[in-house]
């Protein structure tokens, strides 16, 4: 047996919620490929501690995990939906595009759309072609312009994150100041309002 | 605290209801009808005149009953009248802190506290005389002689400066939620560190319920020494975020711009996403 497959079969056997919590990180800690699908059936076990461990160490072995990540999407856990969409957007892959965008305007969960959103605004576009990164920047401003109107405050809040990061990676700068501004004119949530007011001192240097 | 009012943009969402079919429903025979309509007029906060006046009268119906006496459609209109932010609902809320059923009772404490509403001050300290020792459960139901942890909380969140010896015993409350509330009045009446300490301190405990409860009254109190133990307590990320959005809030009225202290609230806020 490699060590790999030891480290994956204590996963598996591990009777007991410390003994689970402890397995899944030595699993993450090795960074194997091959404890990929382990780590993604973690993520379904209801064990949030076990689980932030699996989403770390999606995370670290990152670009291989992506492809795994989206065809293992449990389409009936919104719990495990979430920490997989977490790992996809940390990972920042632009792959995992299509599954945010779908994820962030139209996912029933909010905990699932608020991570889809505040992903949308970091991918790596770099890895894109110039034609293929101009669409999809469009369309991450597109989705995110839309869920910033939501009726959920969360989704609004996350949404500002996704707009200020989008417009960090990409030359869509001026359209999402323009955003921001349009944003504090009808926004009456004030944990909302600074967040907009947080993210345009940071990207436009405006004083306080 | 306040979602934002009426709008055009809601009427998309309100699918199905329009808002003269949800007030004339509140007079419909079918009494499920009227029960469903005076939730959704608060769902989606509808306050128009004509929404609220309807709600102030639901407030007195005396059609749809339940088992037990109680009243199912009050229950419904006072807890949306809290929701739609007009005054005008306070008397007819204040009368049902004397309806015979409990729930009635502890709608219309919550609504009252949300009502931002000081006249309703001696009636809630009123639902608190006898003290701990009448506060007990009722044989049978899944509940205490009156809304204790409601009544508390309205007071607190009133400011009601005059109830502070009445509400200080309940610290010893036997039921965890009911001392809570207490702590998180007596923090609201007082400002005294202590009792923000002691509400951080529950985000530690064993039962996830209590934590969540922790984490709401946290937020309510806008407590920022809590920052850093609400991104850390095990619980949903949902409730750590309504937690944190407190405190962000709380700054956020003393302050037009962020504050440093706001800037580290969003700061974990948003590596909760």
């Amino acid at each position: 047996m490699t060590e790999a497959q030891a480290l994956i079969r204590a996963v598996e056997q591990a009777d007991s919620a410390p003994r689970l919590v402890a397995a899944v990180r030595d699993l993450a800690a090795a960074e194997v490929e091959a404890g990929i699908s382990t780590l993604i059936a973690v993520l379904g076990y209801n064990n949030p501690t076990a689980a932030a461990a699996a989403v770390q160490g999606l995370i670290q072995i990152g670009s291989p995990a992506v492809q795994p990540l989206i065809e293992k999407l449990d389409d009936y856990n919104y719990g495990a939906r979430a920490y997989a969409i977490r790992a996809l957007a940390a990972i920042a892959d632009p792959r995992a595009l299509d599954i945010l965008l779908a994820s962030a305007a139209t996912d029933f969960a909010p905990s699932v759309r608020r991570a889809a959103a505040k992903g949308l605004g970091n991918l790596r576009w770099s890895e894109l072609s110039t034609q293929q990164q101009t669409a999809a920047q469009a369309k991450a401003l597109e989705t995110l312009a839309f869920i910033v109107q939501d009726a959920d405050w969360s989704i609004r809040y996350a949404a500002v994150v996704g707009l200020q990061g989008l417009a960090t990676t990409s030359e869509l700068t001026p359209q999402i100041q323009g955003k921001f501004a349009q944003i504090l004119e009808t926004e009456k949530d004030a944990a909302v309002r600074s967040r907009v007011q947080l993210a345009q001192s940071q990207l436009f240097s405006t004083t306080f | 605290m306040q979602d934002s009012n009426w709008s055009e943009d809601s009427v998309a969402e309100t699918q199905g209801l329009t808002v003269e079919q949800a007030i004339a429903n509140l007079r419909s025979p079918d009494l499920s009808l009227r029960y469903y309509a005076a939730w959704w007029l608060g769902k989606f906060r509808v306050n128009t005149p004509s929404a609220v006046a309807a709600l102030i009268v639901a407030l007195e119906d005396e059609d749809d009953r339940t088992e037990l006496g109680g009243y199912p459609l009050r229950r419904n209109a006072a807890r949306a009248l809290g929701k739609l932010g007009d005054t005008q609902a306070v008397p007819g809320l204040i009368r049902c802190l004397a309806c015979e059923d409990y729930y009635v009772r502890e709608a219309a404490a919550q609504s009252l506290g949300m009502l931002d509403a000081p006249t309703a001050i001696p009636a809630l300290m009123e639902l608190l005389i006898g003290g701990v020792e009448v506060a007990m459960p009722v044989p049978g139901r899944p509940h205490l002689t009156q809304p204790y942890d409601s009544v508390i909380e309205a007071l607190g969140a009133l400011q009601a400066k005059q109830a502070v010896s009445l509400i200080q015993p309940f610290l010893e409350h036997p039921q965890a939620k009911v001392q809570y509330a207490a702590t998180r009045a007596m923090y609201q009446l007082t400002q005294e560190d202590r009792y923000g300490q002691r509400l951080m301190q529950a985000l530690e405990g064993d039962d996830l319920q209590l934590r969540r409860t922790a984490l709401s009254d946290l937020g309510a109190i806008g407590y920022f020494p809590a920052r850093e133990a609400i991104a850390r307590c095990a619980a949903e990320n949902s409730f750590k975020l309504l937690a944190l959005k407190g405190l962000l809030e709380h700054q956020a009225k003393q302050h037009e711009t962020p504050t440093q202290d706001a800037i580290q609230v969003m700061n974990l806020m948003d590596f909760l996403l």
